[in-house]
């Protein structure tokens, strides 16, 4: 039983999910291998390399991994997996999403799909309807393709130095061209992908105090920004903005709460969440009973505070 | 261009989840069902390539029982051409259905398979993906713009996490929609009356030969955990270091 | 909005897919194909689906169903569970207190149902003999003929926004005629509303009183559960001047449906029907069912409590009303749907008199129905129960001995007729406030998860469907003089008063939780509540109530 990873990079960095999965990956077995595919990127190999619990790397380092379109990247590991390996995982991001479905299929196994938890090498536990139920769920199939939920899991330490072994595939080109890739930077992410979500409610009691005291903390954190409805209804902000059952139902890594009270509708948008964080006056908001963290405090006062020490 | 979209019947997103007591699963018995809303955005994509290409066809087509055409018959309301329900009892997993899509891939042989980027029922998000892999087609996923260039090309704009991708697809190929792609169009009386008179082909999926067998088993499905730890920090100090520690986001 | 609605004719249209509507629907296509008549008919439903917005307790004589389908158990009917045993209860605060069941109450042999499932199935069965149903479709308009009479009704504009401004994706409402529209809302229907002041339908007929009933389902725990028992309760929590009581009926799969009714015609302001709901779960004979349960739904919806002393009359040029529409509805026995389905079933055979005498006589005046109901069973029922809610206007006590002596002795057969005494809520000084309820969370909830159970959805970016007519007045009456009661009787919370520093008090409309029961159309002070269709498939999705 060995695992591969598939690593996340863009050629001159390695994307720090993969350390996530690797761990996700040590909770299933002890063999596990990483593939690093790309084009002139052997830094991210040595960085994968350092990882801790990686037995060795595949590099496949090639003009034509250079974009790691899907369609490429199926093909070389469907040539690397059915003889070697009984696990591959990638994280559930838009890159591991695209890839491991397709491998899947070609392979004719099943796919799992953003798991959470390892109960054992063939049981998993993955979130169902928007978070709303954890399925638990065992896979029969010889070759187990799954993507991981990479906030669910711990990353690993760096404190490894694998082995690297150079590839040469022969990968079917396909005909898909990448003609741009767009990181925005300075663009706030949209609240549906958004790592993190700053969010305010009535408690910010008018537009402008909104747009003060919301945006340098979206700015600092690079988050998006969501409301409540009490917010729009107000007219702090534009309906877009809203999070909530009727509004956007949203499943950032970070939700920070603010001057929200959190009505049933709000806390049924944001459940997803990996990490809840809210910030009222009001001791008895229903908010502090849907999050990790509470800070009952005078907002005004404290995201100042929180910008500047962040 | 002819265009497959393949669509899903869901549990209404305004339901909210219930959990079976016996933890085999959600239980959507009397509740209210829907086309997966991102398959309705998918119906959207189709409709308006159709606008400007009028020779265009679109074609709906759901698996599952009886009745699963209802959501077929929703989507030729909106606009579709005809359907296609390939009919079956079993309990149908992303890769079955990917399968069985391929055969009608094969018959139907489209250009281009619009498919929503996931169901909101299991979160897969496999069906398109898998769909490409058995055809060996071109995919783009998670589209939220699409331009026609040729006769037998695509440029689509796809998310990726934390940005945006262009692409030129050549088709035949398979697309996923997400959810800034469109806002679907309302359906009218008008329209449910004309899509009662439209054709829906109704194919056995055994008469598919397809291997449509589970290859995952619930085990168990369990209520997400309703409240949190809810943990009450004194100040931002705290908050910082927690912040840092819990999720090492920041 | 200046180009002309598309249109569509159909012989005969009904509002409202409920189980008067969808029984008349039924009753035309069967007669219609004995008489091998080509009648075409139509079905509008607000609701997203056919059930969506139907809730009720729900106990059900089967006789009419028997009626439309002799065979409904094989055809599948949604009847599972028979009365099995039947309570009465006075209820205390701490305890409670038997009472015997008058014999003509009694629920022998009825069904325990969920309406809303009842009318998924008539749905069906209305569909497979040709009734056109669109569900996801409400009446918003009444169309007029030049003579005076209903021609039809235009559907609800979709894609406008909450400043009235067409969207990209803005539909027009399309114009449906026909020969006669059967009204068939339930109760407070919007349209209903209209044709009855328009006719003066209720000249005759004293004011129509109303209730407010409030329903969940529980999963219970299997040891707590005993199918097809069924209790009802009068007393406590309704303080003695407030008409009402609560049920429980115990279906099937460990699912119980409990609600308590309360008449809107109470006189405190602060009065919240909601939380006397809330605390009626907490009674210790309650608590003993519930306990280790789990709440599943939750929904509310107004009945019509007047009874026959508040008939309206019922046909007017081009239309009838039947159901609650009307208010046909039997108070002490807490049942309207057989009479609802009897209703329409009696509007659908004189309708198919009317046009089988005379094909053009469309948009006229169907006279049969109003006489052919006053010869039919249903009458007799209303007219003996007659005197029993009147009574309690009369006290608690009081309502309870007269319904006894009315019900035993009298057999409803007395020859007076009570009045209804209309009484309007009294100013905020004139009361005592109550204290705002605490809810645990276990038996007891607040409004926003309740509603949030009735998987309730509005598209946020529309016009607001409750309409002040003056917007004034919510602060300088409704506010400064009763204290805003429609922040208590609203059983969705969509009212609010909202005090903000350095700003004016104002009422702020969720229009989004409204869960169509009418409540405050009806009891809001000085009637400047207008309650209107929201677009299409807005409002609840209930499953099963």
């Amino acid at each position: 039983m060995t695992i591969l990873v598939l690593a996340e990079h863009d050629n001159n960095q390695l994307s720090s999910v993969t350390s996530n999965v690797v761990n996700a990956a040590s909770k299933i077995g002890s063999k596990i291998d990483v593939l690093v595919a790309g084009f002139e990127c052997q830094t991210v190999a040595e960085s994968a390399a350092k990882l801790q619990g990686v037995q060795k790397v595949l590099l496949a380092d090639k003009k034509i991994y250079e974009h790691q379109l899907a369609e490429t990247m199926a093909s070389l590991l469907n040539e690397i997996v059915p003889e070697h390996y009984s696990h591959v995982l990638a994280s559930a991001s838009s890159f591991g999403k695209s890839i491991l479905p397709r491998l899947a299929a070609q392979l004719d196994v099943a796919q799992l799909s953003s798991i959470v938890s390892v109960i054992s090498d063939n049981t998993f536990v993955r979130p169902i309807y928007a978070g709303n139920a954890l399925e638990t769920v065992l896979s029969t199939d010889r070759i187990k393709i799954i993507t991981v939920r990479s906030v669910a899991f711990n990353a690993v330490m760096n404190s490894n130095s694998a082995e690297i072994l150079k590839l040469d595939n022969a990968t079917t080109v396909y005909e898909t061209e990448l003609l741009k890739r767009e990181l925005s930077s300075s663009k706030r992410p949209h609240l549906c992908d958004a790592k993190i979500i700053v969010s305010g409610g009535r408690g910010l009691e008018s537009k402008e105090k909104f747009q003060i005291t919301i945006e340098p903390l979206a700015d600092k954190l690079g988050a998006a920004i969501g409301a409540s409805r009490a917010a729009v209804d107000a007219e702090f902000v534009p309906g877009n903005f809203q999070v909530g059952q009727t509004g956007q139902i949203v499943a950032p890594g970070i939700y920070i709460a603010i001057g929200i009270s959190g009505a049933i509708q709000h806390l049924a948008g944001i459940k997803d969440s990996q990490f809840i964080i809210a910030i009222n006056k009001d001791p008895n908001a229903m908010i502090f009973k849907a999050a990790d963290i509470g800070l009952v405090a005078d907002l005004f006062d404290v995201i100042p505070e929180i910008i500047e020490r962040l | 261009m002819k265009i497959l979209i393949p669509i899903k019947k869901v549990l209404d997103p305004a339901v909210h989840v219930r959990v079976k007591s016996d933890e085999s699963g959600v239980d959507i018995t009397n509740e209210k069902m829907s086309i997966n809303p991102f398959d309705e955005i998918a119906i959207e994509a189709a409709l308006q390539l159709k606008e400007s290409d009028a020779t265009s066809e679109l074609i709906a087509v759901t698996c599952g029982a009886d009745d699963a055409v209802s959501v077929l018959y929703s989507a030729m309301a909106m606009g579709v051409d005809r359907s296609i329900h390939i009919s079956t009892d079993m309990e149908l997993q992303p890769l079955a259905i990917a399968k069985l899509l391929a055969r009608v891939c094969i018959t139907e042989n489209p250009s281009l398979v619009i498919c929503g980027k996931q169901a909101i029922d299991d979160d897969a998000s496999q069906v398109p993906q898998m769909l490409a892999g058995l055809t060996g087609w071109s995919q783009a996923m998670f589209v939220t713009e699409i331009e026609n260039k040729s006769e037998n090309e695509l440029l689509v704009t796809t998310e990726i996490d934390g940005g945006l991708e262009n692409l030129k697809i050549t088709l035949p190929a398979v697309i996923s929609t997400d959810l800034r792609l469109n806002t679907p169009r309302y359906i009218t009386l008008m329209n449910i009356m004309k899509a009662k008179k439209k054709q829906l082909d109704v194919i056995s999926s055994d008469s598919l030969s397809v291997d449509v067998e589970p290859r995952l088993q619930t085990l168990k499905v369990v209520p997400a955990p309703d409240e949190r730890e809810g943990e009450i920090v004194n100040n931002v100090d705290e908050l910082i270091i927690k912040l840092k520690e819990r999720t090492r986001m920041i | 909005m200046n180009s002309e609605n598309e249109s569509i004719s159909f012989d005969v249209l009904i509002v409202g897919a409920g189980p008067a509507g969808l029984s008349a629907a039924i009753r035309l296509k069967q007669q219609a194909k004995k008489l091998q008549m080509n009648l075409s008919v139509c079905v509008l439903e607000k609701a997203s689906e056919v059930g969506g917005h139907i809730i009720s307790g729900a106990i059900i004589e089967s006789r009419v169903l028997s009626e439309l389908f002799p065979d409904w158990e094989n055809l599948g009917a949604p009847l599972y569970t028979k009365v099995a045993q039947e309570f009465f209860l006075f209820l205390t605060q701490a305890s409670y207190f038997k009472l015997p069941i008058p014999t003509q109450f009694s629920n022998n042999g009825n069904y325990i149902i969920s309406l809303g499932k009842l009318c998924r199935w008539l749905a069906l069965q209305a569909e497979s003999l040709g009734v056109e149903i669109f569900p996801g479709f409400p009446a918003a308009k009444l169309l007029y003929s030049s003579d005076g009479s209903v021609k039809g009704v235009v559907t609800a504009d979709m894609g406008l926004d909450k400043k009235n401004n067409q969207t990209d994706h803005y539909q027009q409402g399309i114009e449906i005629y026909a020969k006669q529209v059967i009204f068939a809302e339930g109760c407070r229907g919007s349209l209903s509303k209209q044709i009855i002041n328009k006719y003066k339908l209720d000249n005759q007929s004293e004011d129509q009183v109303y209730g407010l009933g409030l329903k969940e389902l529980w999963e219970v725990q299997e040891s707590n559960f005993e199918e097809g028992e069924i209790f009802h309760t009068v007393g406590w929590p309704l303080p003695a001047d407030v008409y009402g009581g609560s049920f429980l009926y115990q279906l099937e799969n460990n699912i119980i449906s409990i609600g308590l009714v309360v008449g809107l015609d109470y006189k405190n302001t602060w009065l919240s029907p909601y939380d006397l709901f809330q605390q009626f779960k907490s009674h210790p004979y309650i608590q003993k069912i519930i306990k280790g349960g789990k709440r599943i739904s939750y929904g509310a919806r107004t009945l019509s409590e007047g009874g026959f002393q508040s008939l309206p009359k019922l046909t007017f040029p081009g239309g009838m009303l039947i159901g609650d529409s009307a208010g046909f509805l039997n108070v002490p026995k807490l049942k309207g749907t057989h009479m609802a389905m009897q209703s329409g079933v009696v509007a659908a055979d004189a309708l198919i008199q009317h046009f089988k005498g005379n094909v053009n006589l469309a948009n006229k005046e169907v006279i049969g129905y109003g006489k052919q109901i006053k010869e039919n069973w249903m009458w007799d029922e209303l007219y003996r129960a007659r005197n029993i809610k009147p009574a309690f206007s009369l006290g608690l006590k009081t309502g309870l001995l007269y319904s006894a002596f009315d019900s035993y002795v009298l057999r409803g057969m007395g020859v007076w007729t009570l009045k209804h005494k209309h009484v309007y809520l009294q100013r905020k000084g004139k009361t005592k406030k109550s204290i705002s309820p605490e809810y645990d969370g276990i038996i007891t909830f607040e409004r926003l998860s309740s509603v949030y159970l009735s998987n309730i959805h509005h598209i946020e970016d529309q016009p607001c469907h409750l309409q002040l007519k003056d917007a004034t007045k919510a602060i300088s009456i409704n506010y400064k003089q009763y204290a805003s009661p429609e922040e208590r009787y609203c059983p969705a919370g969509v009212y609010k008063i909202v005090k903000q520093p350095n700003a004016e008090v104002r009422l702020q409309i969720d229009a989004q939780n409204c869960l169509h029961c009418k409540a405050c159309d009806i009891k809001d002070p000085s009637q400047n509540i207008n309650w209107v269709v929201p677009e299409g498939g807005s409002g609840p999705n209930y499953a099963m109530m």
